[in-house]
């Protein structure tokens, strides 16, 4: 009898801390949608005092050139040797340049892209305004009647939003030059047949200006969720250490279960 | 960091990523001959349009002069209407034809165009009249297998 | 108590969460005369501070500042009056990302259309005040703990403000820099024509300067007076904090059973 109280009682615990997370994840989910619309609200600032935003392009942006363009090579050489290795299996080895331009330009480009930016810029954007949460800069700059959202956390949010398509676009131009690096020029396969065959086969409004839109809407949720948890951070070393881990996780789930709606939507046989 | 180098470096950022957005559109893609300013639209129907899909190309002699904008069923005289978008700089007369083919032995298909004589030419809006539906596998076969059959045991 | 009070706050009541951090609290402020809240840890001096700032709303009661009823303002008029304000924090609060002249100048450049020769001139000025113009090249980071204090001292009085906030100001200083803040707080106050609150546990270093002191424990006032009535004091609390005595009315053990029970209790079992 007292056993399956005792059992019955785990059970009734067990809900309630489901109730209780379900609860505050709610509870976020809302606190987070009035941030953003906060936001937005405050982002005439961004704008009229441009120079903030610049220099937020240059941190998030400027500053990962490296990384997506190093990153972006290798991975079109990649797609150049193991494509070739598959087609030409079936003689089809002209269409290297189809397979490496679709994949980049479709899928890697953005979401990979994305996925750097995430763990470079947007933990660093994350660990910035967490630390300024800590060391009371922001409280600071509130008391001194100026609004933190406006000065500090929008023009971080513009910055990634502006420096994500832009880098996607590189990563995909220089993932098709690594492709095209190995295809012809170390492996062989015929320039004009690469070049010609992709451009055949490779539609501006179907897959190219599909991934610059799916570009934008990876900016827009990996700057939002860095701004978000570098704002909402406990003010201490351990709070702003597991903002920066939330930044890098959740982006990467948001940005792939964006892909997937987005692909759903965008590549549909019509 | 000096405004100005700022500035400098924020600029070369943004240069490069545009420049990327460019190759990607003309060199990659096919921005270029997709961007038809002034094009007008003609129906044609099939009695089948086989694996004809949305945004094939039209071509005539072989070159692409246009692309398919819709596929629709006419439900009264149970055909398909197949909607084309062909370039303004090309005008065809009356009494082509519209052919679908096959790219390639087993390729994807697209629409042919074969110019007529007529010295009228195709509005925005006609309809083209003689048309060649798609070549079904399944009815070649049958076909060939019924003309074996009717030939028949005769060339002993 | 005088009649022009600059701060009047009125039967007080701030619960964060469930906890009630201030219970009915009365007191005023008046004008031009430097006074401190003292008590120990947790007894709410900081929410009071941020509180009189307009960080926090209040559950029930009033806080007016210069005829001002502080919750009740609009943000622009809330920003206004914050403008009118200075405050110092803890550790100081500097912004990181920009050296000593930037930080003191930021509110003037700020709020103000002063030509760049004039802001430089004040800004000088009041690094002067501090004893720290030779060090107005420096980034906060090769400051020392005192030396930021005292750039975050000309920072709070840059634009003259008539209330000026101390939270914690000799926390963790060498009795060198505890003397120079003590001074300087003092000195400005009267120089500037301004009103002073300065937060503390530095019974010392408080007696020295100010005109009149609260004490505050579990979210109350407990004792108030000039530095000669509080030394003269016969209240138990008051000793306690004047005197440093380990124990009295905050007693020195943590709630436990009693010692010999928890000890020989065991011992008797074997």
């Amino acid at each position: 009898m007292s056993d399956r109280r005792q059992g019955s009682g785990k059970l009734v615990t067990a809900l309630t801390s489901l109730g209780h997370g379900v609860t505050e994840a709610l509870l976020r989910l809302g606190f987070a949608t009035r941030f953003f619309l906060m936001l937005l609200l405050w982002s005439g600032q961004s704008f009229r005092r441009i120079h903030l935003t610049i220099r937020e392009i240059y941190f998030s942006g400027f500053q990962s050139l490296l990384i997506i363009m190093v990153s972006g090579l290798f991975i079109g050489m990649v797609l150049g040797m193991q494509g070739y290795e598959t087609l030409q299996r079936y003689g089809s080895a002209e269409a290297l340049g189809v397979l490496v331009a679709l994949s980049l330009v479709r899928e890697l480009g953005p979401v990979v892209a994305a996925l750097l930016f995430a763990s470079r810029a947007g933990s660093s954007i994350t660990a910035e305004i967490g630390l300024m949460k800590a060391t009371e800069q922001l409280t600071a700059m509130d008391m001194m009647a100026v609004n933190p959202i406006a000065r500090v956390v929008a023009p971080r949010f513009w910055g990634g939003v502006i420096s994500m398509p832009l880098l996607a676009a590189l990563f995909s131009a220089t993932g098709v030059f690594g492709g095209y690096l190995i295809g012809v020029v170390f492996i062989g396969v015929d320039e004009g047949a690469f070049w010609s065959q992709m451009q055949a086969s490779v539609d501006f409004r179907y897959d190219v200006w599909s991934g610059i839109v799916k570009s934008f809407v990876f900016g827009i949720a990996v700057s939002l969720i860095a701004v978000f948890e570098g704002y909402d951070a406990l003010p201490t070393a351990e709070g702003v250490s597991s903002s920066i881990k939330g930044t890098v996780v959740k982006s990467a789930l948001a940005i792939l279960a964006l892909d997937f709606v987005l692909t759903s939507f965008m590549f549909r046989e019509v | 960091m000096s405004r100005k180098l700022l500035d400098l470096w924020v600029g070369v950022f943004v240069a490069l990523g545009l420049a990327a957005l460019l190759f990607l559109a003309l060199k990659v893609g096919n921005l270029a001959a997709a961007s038809f300013s002034d094009t007008y639209s003609v129906t044609a129907k099939f009695a089948n349009i086989g694996g004809l899909k949305v945004r094939a190309p039209v071509k005539s002699a072989g070159v692409v002069v246009g692309r398919v904008s819709g596929i629709h069923f006419d439900s009264e005289s149970y055909e398909a209407v197949v909607n084309l978008t062909i370039d303004g700089r090309y005008r065809f007369p009356k009494d082509t034809f519209a052919l679908i083919l096959t790219a390639g032995l087993l390729g994807e298909q697209y629409i042919g165009l074969d110019p007529g004589g007529d010295e009228a030419m195709l509005k925005a809006d006609d309809v083209i009249a003689k048309t060649q539906s798609a070549v079904v596998l399944e009815t070649l076969i049958s076909q060939f297998m019924f003309n074996k059959a009717a030939e028949g045991p005769s060339e002993k | 108590m005088s009649a022009d009070n600059l701060v009047a706050i009125k039967d007080l009541d701030f619960a964060y969460e469930d906890r009630l951090i201030l219970d009915g609290i009365s007191l005023q402020i008046p004008r031009g005369k430097v006074v401190a809240i003292m008590g120990g840890s947790g007894c709410g001096k900081t929410t009071l501070l941020r509180l009189i700032g307009g960080q926090l709303r209040p559950s029930r009661g009033e806080i007016v500042v210069d005829g001002q009823s502080v919750p009740d303002l609009r943000d622009d008029e809330l920003y206004a009056l914050r403008r009118r304000m200075g405050m110092l924090f803890q550790f100081g609060a500097l912004f990181t990302d920009i050296n000593v002249f930037d930080n003191v100048a930021y509110q003037m450049r700020e709020h103000t259309d002063l030509p760049e020769e004039l802001v430089r001139d004040m800004v000088l000025m009041k690094l002067n005040a501090v004893g720290l113009r030779g060090a107005h090249q420096l980034m906060p980071a090769e400051l020392s703990g005192g030396m930021a204090r005292r750039v975050a001292l000309a920072r709070a009085i840059a634009l003259d403000p008539m209330l000026i906030m101390y939270d914690e100001p000799f926390a963790g200083l060498d009795p060198i820099s505890l003397g120079v803040i003590g001074q300087l707080i003092r000195k400005l106050n009267d120089a500037l024509g301004a009103t002073t609150i300065m937060v503390t546990h530095d019974i010392q270093e408080s007696l020295l300067i100010v005109d009149f002191i609260y004490f505050m424990s579990d979210g109350k006032v407990v004792a108030l007076g000039t530095p000669a009535e509080i030394r003269a004091s016969k209240h138990p609390f008051v000793h306690q904090f004047v005197f440093a005595e380990a124990d009295g009315p905050v007693p020195f053990h943590y709630p436990a059973t009693p010692l010999a029970q928890e000890l020989l209790g065991r011992g008797a079992r074997e």
